[in-house]
């Protein structure tokens, strides 16, 4: 066997994210693929080097939180929640079905290891302040990690949660914008230019990094900074992402909020990623 | 109608010769003058209730001083979290905390609760059914600041958002009460606060508030007032007017909008012969009144006549409260002259 290394790893499960996000998109044939390959290599550091859980026991009192407050971005939580063992894999064909634990926009009563009902987008920010405060309440020393969205910036909630986080000097939240720059309506800086960015957090208290959101490397050092920082005050990780990252023709298309991907584009996009597989 | 801004006051008016009106929105106590009232109840209770359970804390939005949870802060300083003037995250946060296993309870007014947090209170509380209480000052027609604080429709809008509990405390004694019984009920809860000197009424009647139970105060042949909130309150002083007046009023307090106690409603209802009043604190739309008619509906059940008291479909005006319930129908007064309207038609 190959020595991969840690980082090599890494790459590995984050592979093995989007080939779990691909092959549920192929069941309702569209989906939010794009994003699900964009923020594959944040799901693979957050939860193969950052955070601690137990796979077999998904609400384990000693666990890291893991918030996802973009409800639609559930096809790529489930795809690392799989990858993770939280979710049995055979469990992907049932994505969007009747009855699936795998519903289209993540709701914490439907599936193992999801922490909220995201999808009314700006919940999670708040509820991470919730959290991180009652943690501390209780001795404990987990984090609360909320992975969000760059359109989540136009939510005023958003903003309630940050400078409140900011005034708390919540050190045990971590805060992850997905920066994808693609909201429904279009590239998500002509919808509301939230620019510049890390400023606008450190100004209400936070310790801010921004990093290349497909680069792994990058990503490991960020998640250790954002632990490990020694100022009392919240952490944010900026990550920079390119849509449908992976899959070059899927990457080339313009409008790939809601992507519609034939039938015949399935297998080819599992082929690419599975080009990139590590023996 | 509401008043014109284009018009000025009667006795500044030429020729006017109306007396100058000196009451004002800072009469806005709901107690008669002799009636004998407690301070702070809801946040008395609390404090106390909280020595007991260790799992409860108290957060607001900047209202802590007006909804009466300053007393719980007092008392426990370390289970008090600020959470500023934004409602949003005051939803938010406690939904966090629920989940880690606290019972927040989270004070505002009912206006910025049911109007601005909506949403945070339905997807974040109630459709994960944590275990939040929501306690809100000023409802219906408690204040005479206007419509930016009359919460006059907050429960039609609380009712259409399942899993959630629905409190409508009468007085003093019956908030003191409820406080516990709220704590000891394991998912959301919205309760109308009465704060500051509340009127204390219900102690004379041996009242005991049990969740989901509505409770008949006094009995009657002639017509049935079924209320909630301070209309009981009124409910209960018009009897005792129609009393003198040789008409029997019945009054059932139903202090849970929801679930509602069908069963005793409909009992009530089905005795023949009654007026069926209902008398709410609230817009005509989506309240108890509704809720009621819709009930008696599904079980076939006809008073003899069916009307409500309750706060027109409008946006109401500002002033002092004594004015303002009497304008709208809310006073003793007004209830006692309705009944008697019906009762001769």
């Amino acid at each position: 066997m190959a020595d991969i290394g840690h980082n090599v790893s890494l790459s590995e499960r984050a592979r093995r994210i989007r080939r779990n996000a691909l092959r549920m998109g192929e069941v309702q044939g569209q989906g939010y693929i794009a994003q699900a390959l964009g923020v594959a290599d944040v799901l693979a550091v957050s939860y193969f080097h950052a955070t601690s859980y137990r796979p077999e026991d998904p609400e384990w009192e000693g666990r890291d939180r893991f918030l996802l407050s973009i409800g639609h971005y559930a096809i790529a939580l489930y795809a690392a929640l799989i990858e993770a063992k939280i979710i049995p894999e055979d469990e992907l064909e049932t994505y969007g079905t009747d009855d699936s634990r795998l519903p289209m926009s993540g709701m914490a009563a439907y599936t193992p290891g999801m922490e909220i009902t995201g999808g009314s987008l700006g919940h999670g920010l708040g509820i991470a302040v919730g959290m991180g405060l009652a943690l501390k309440r209780k001795g404990s020393k987990s984090f609360v990690y909320n992975l969000f969205s760059d359109g989540e910036l136009d939510e005023g909630s958003t903003w309630e949660a940050a400078m409140s986080a900011g005034s708390y000097k919540l050190d045990n939240l971590i805060g992850i914008v997905d920066v994808n720059q693609m909201q429904a309506d279009g590239p998500s800086l002509g919808v509301m230019n939230f620019e510049p960015l890390a400023p606008k957090f450190e100004a209400f208290g936070w310790f801010v990094q921004r990093v290349d959101g497909n680069d792994i490397d990058a990503l490991v050092t960020a998640f250790d900074a954002a632990r490990h920082h020694a100022g009392a005050q919240p952490r944010l990780i900026i990550c920079d992402t390119k849509m449908a990252k992976g899959v070059p023709f899927l990457e080339a298309r313009e409008r790939n909020h809601f992507l519609r991907v034939e039938p015949h584009e399935w297998a080819e996009a599992l082929k690419i990623i599975d080009a990139g597989a590590v023996a | 109608m509401r008043r014109s801004k284009y018009i000025r006051p009667e006795h500044l008016q030429n020729g006017g010769g109306a007396p100058r009106l000196t009451t004002s929105a800072m009469i806005a106590s709901i107690a008669g003058p002799d009636q004998p009232t407690k301070p702070a109840p809801f946040g008395h209770t609390l404090a106390a209730v909280a020595e007991r359970n260790a799992r409860i804390v108290g957060l607001s939005a900047d209202l802590a001083k007006y909804t009466d949870l300053h007393i719980f802060r007092a008392a426990h300083p370390d289970r008090f979290y600020q959470m500023g003037m934004a409602e949003q995250l005051l939803m938010m946060a406690a939904a966090g905390m629920a989940r880690e296993g606290f019972q927040p309870w989270v004070t505002t007014y009912a206006v910025f609760a049911s109007r601005r947090a909506y949403d945070f209170i339905c997807l974040a509380i109630a459709e994960e059914m944590l275990d939040v209480k929501i306690v809100c000052a000023l409802p219906g027609l408690t204040t005479g600041y206007g419509p930016s604080h009359q919460a006059t429709e907050d429960i039609a809008m609380f009712r259409g958002m399942p899993n959630l509990t629905i409190i409508d405390p009468c007085d003093a004694h019956e908030i003191e009460q409820a406080v516990p019984a709220i704590a000891a009920r394991k998912g959301p809860v919205y309760m109308r606060l009465l704060r500051g000197n509340v009127p204390l009424v219900l102690d004379e009647y041996g009242y005991e508030f049990e969740l989901g139970k509505a409770k008949l105060l006094r009995d009657g042949r002639d017509t049935l007032i079924i209320s909630s909130g301070l209309m009981t309150m009124r409910a209960l002083d018009a009897a005792k007017e129609l009393q003198r007046d040789g008409v029997d009023a019945a009054v059932l307090h139903v202090p849970t909008i929801k679930p509602l106690d069908e069963a005793t409603i409909l009992a009530e209802c089905r005795r023949a012969g009654r007026l069926v009043v209902v008398a709410e604190n609230h817009t005509v739309i989506g309240g108890l009144g509704e809720a009621v008619g819709a009930t008696l509906m599904r079980s076939d059940v006809r008073p003899a006549a069916f009307r409500q008291i309750a706060l027109p479909d409008q946006f109401l005006e500002a002033g002092a409260l004594p004015t303002l319930h009497d304008r709208y129908g809310l006073s003793t007064g007004k209830v006692v002259s309705a009944i008697k309207g019906w009762l001769d038609e």
